[in-house]
């Protein structure tokens, strides 16, 4: 198999990587920083012994969208699954403060992000169907205020991936939409972990899982699917009292 | 980049105390406003902890990567947060494991840099230092540069076993070791006193490359000392089990015990039983190496054991030249100082360590656990003391409640080691809580 990551060097990005490096995967690593990427295929290198490979990448750069797939499936080549792990990351006190950020965690994490998942349609459904796994979040759910912002970048998201799998799979592109809870990584460092706060290593074997079953909806880990239930189901006096 | 948050810092004794932790990927990047990096936070006292509420540490356990693997020379370049325990999942089933391994896998190569760690094989193979053939540091200048036993040396051997104290360690380069199986041939046999351990584990050095042994500390008089004396060598195919030794399950401490579970008739009774367990006179066959390196990794969070309020570790080497009586007249004492603990471990220690910190010096090195009461202080004076007499030394990677008068007396070396601070971080933005407590004020040259 085939894997295609982009956000590969860090977080969620990189323990997905070395699941399926340990699997067996050839893998494609993208990212913005070539040199963060090289060094992170040096290690998949010595995980695994599958082709390891690295291209050039950036969220925040979608007119470079298109030479990206050309590259992915150059001379023919096939790609079973591509995964999107990169996003920006803002709470709300910062990107109330700060409007260009806002405008530019909207733009990359929203219409970049589904404008590459266009391409990638275009190219997977070409070459006869295959997996796109697009990490979304729990933030999506439901307006929260800690995560206003970040989270409508996310709930339209969600909303476009339920949409392009229903249209889809019947076709044979399938569409996976990772929603994880708090994840200790990088990213969430600095944050106080809530209750349920999973291990990248476990939620990306559960991406792994979901990437062979051809799962559209993975909460991860499994049981913020019951702790959103419960949020989504809250009055809104409820949630204009609490700080969740 | 924001300020992390303040919150409450602690190492594996549990001895906490208030500061401002970053974790990050990107170590060279982090480390700019960080007093002292920091990973598993296996040592055992405040080492890894902050020097004052506002100190800002630097978590590498993010920078996980192998950078570098060669397969004909084990060379491996690694970043500081990469853990042994993950190096050994992905290389002990190609035939390689660590040069050098402390008690538990669960600590970073960084970690093992600064503390210049050793194991049961100190005595033929050294501590880990000897094994690094070269750092990547990023200095409190900001400077970033690469150093080893060839290449500006006197970094080096201030940075191996220098604490963190020197500089934060970003990458680490080192020579994995080739092993015949991934298991472990080993032989134990109880032991009735302390000579016959001693002498035990003379004997057994010119042809075992791991030794160690447990000693009962609660028994006294003509028991004194006695124990399970263990030495090891990896097994040969032709006797291993062609499998892969499993890890085991690991266990975890739900809860912290409450602090009365430890007492001296509960103590008394696990030295006991452990003594007596080992029914046989001796053992010998072939086991796995988790339980042989590693028996405490099994139970994840066994430090909640001695309670919330923590533990320490006690660790010295008494030299050679302190003779044959040394280790008896330290465990009398620690009879009747009553400290005793569940596990107490002695080992003999090969040459000095390089390091200008080092712990290890030829003699035999003794470990014991303390819970941290009221006493604590006192048995921890009084055993230094002994030490100080005797011409030995604690390690600093186990140390919460050594004096600096005490240290100072015990470590002729530690001039050397502060010229070294004074040139590679004059301004000493570096610093722990144990440097604070230790190493400051600076101690006056040696004339």
């Amino acid at each position: 198999m085939k894997t295609a990551i982009l956000g590969a060097s860090k977080g969620m990005g990189r323990a997905l990587a070395r699941v399926r490096a340990e699997r067996g995967d050839d893998l494609v690593l993208l990212g913005r920083d070539v040199e963060e990427l090289e060094r992170s295929a040096a290690d998949l290198r010595v995980r695994s012994r599958g082709a390891v490979t690295v291209i050039a990448c950036d969220l925040d750069a979608p007119d470079g969208f298109p030479a990206v797939i050309e590259a992915l499936f150059a001379g023919g080549a096939r790609l079973d699954n591509l995964v999107i792990t990169a996003a920006h990351f803002g709470t709300q006190d910062e990107l109330e403060a700060d409007p260009v950020r806002a405008r530019r965690l909207l733009t990359a994490n929203l219409a970049n992000t589904i404008e590459l998942c266009e391409r990638a349609r275009v190219a997977l459904l070409a070459q006869g169907g295959g997996t796109l796994c697009v990490f979304s979040s729990v933030a999506g759910d439901r307006g929260r205020k800690p995560v206003g912002l970040y989270g409508a970048s996310k709930a339209g998201l969600s909303h476009y991936l339920e949409a392009l799998d229903h249209k889809w799979r019947a076709a044979g592109l399938i569409t996976i939409c990772v929603k994880p809870g708090f994840v200790k990584t990088g990213m969430t460092a600095g944050l106080k972990p809530p209750p349920f706060a999973g291990e990248p290593d476990a939620v990306a074997r559960q991406v792994s899982d979901a990437l062979e079953r051809g799962t559209p909806l993975l909460y991860a880990p499994s049981i913020w699917r019951w702790v959103m239930l419960v949020i989504r189901h809250l009055p809104r006096f409820v949630m204009r009292r609490i700080s969740f | 980049m924001p300020l992390p948050a303040l919150r409450s810092i602690s190492a594996w004794g549990l001895f906490a105390l208030p500061g401002r932790e970053r974790h990050s990927e990107s170590l060279e990047a982090a480390s700019a406003t960080a007093e002292l990096s920091r990973g598993l936070g296996r040592s055992y006292g405040d080492s890894s902890l902050p020097a004052t509420p506002e100190s800002e540490l630097l978590c590498t356990t993010l920078a996980d990567r192998i950078l570098a693997f060669d397969d004909s020379s084990g060379l491996l370049t690694g970043e500081a947060g990469l853990a042994l325990h993950e190096i050994h999942r992905l290389l002990m089933p190609r035939g390689w494991f660590a040069p050098v391994t402390p008690g538990t896998q669960f600590v970073t190569l960084g970690g093992m840099v600064a503390s210049d760690i050793h194991g049961k094989n100190h005595h033929k193979a050294g501590c880990f230092g000897d094994h690094v053939t070269s750092l990547r540091m990023r200095l409190a200048s900001g400077e970033v540069v690469n150093c080893g036993p060839d290449e500006r040396a006197e970094l080096f051997w201030a940075t191996v076993g220098g604490m963190g104290l020197t500089g934060h360690i970003l990458e680490v380069t080192f020579r994995m070791v080739r092993i015949p199986s991934p298991w472990i041939y080993q032989e134990s046999r109880r032991v009735p006193d302390i000579e016959s351990f001693i002498a035990g584990l003379k004997e057994s050095g010119p042809d075992w490359p791991m030794t160690m042994g447990w000693i009962d500390c609660v028994s006294g008089g003509a028991s004194l000392g006695r124990g399970i004396l263990m030495r090891g060598r990896w097994a040969e195919p032709a006797e291993a089990p062609a499998r892969f030794p499993a890890m085991p399950p690991r266990l975890t401490m739900p809860f912290f015990f409450p602090s009365w579970a430890l007492n001296p008739l509960s103590v008394r009774a696990f030295n006991i039983l452990y003594y007596w367990k080992h029914l046989a006179r001796e053992k010998r066959g072939v086991v796995s190496p988790w339980g042989f390196f590693y028996p405490l990794d099994a139970i994840h969070l066994w430090n909640r054991m001695y309670g919330r309020r923590g533990f320490t570790q006690y660790q010295c080497v008494l030299p050679e030249e302190a003779g044959q009586g040394a280790a008896r007249r330290f465990l009398e004492l620690l009879v009747k100082l009553g400290g005793a603990s569940f596990l107490c471990v002695i080992k003999d220690c090969g040459a000095e360590g390089r390091g200008l910190l080092s712990f290890p010096k030829p003699g035999i090195s003794i470990a014991l656990d303390l819970p941290l009461r009221d006493w604590t202080q006192r048995v921890v004076n009084e055993l230094n003391a002994f030490v100080i007499a005797e011409g030995g030394r604690i390690y600093l990677t186990k140390d919460t409640l050594t004096l600096p008068e005490d240290f100072a007396k015990m470590e002729p070396r530690l001039a050397a080691f502060d010229a070294a601070r004074r040139q590679f971080d004059p301004e000493r933005r570096l610093r722990s809580h144990q440097s604070e407590r230790l190493l400051e004020p600076a101690p006056k040259e040696m004339p």
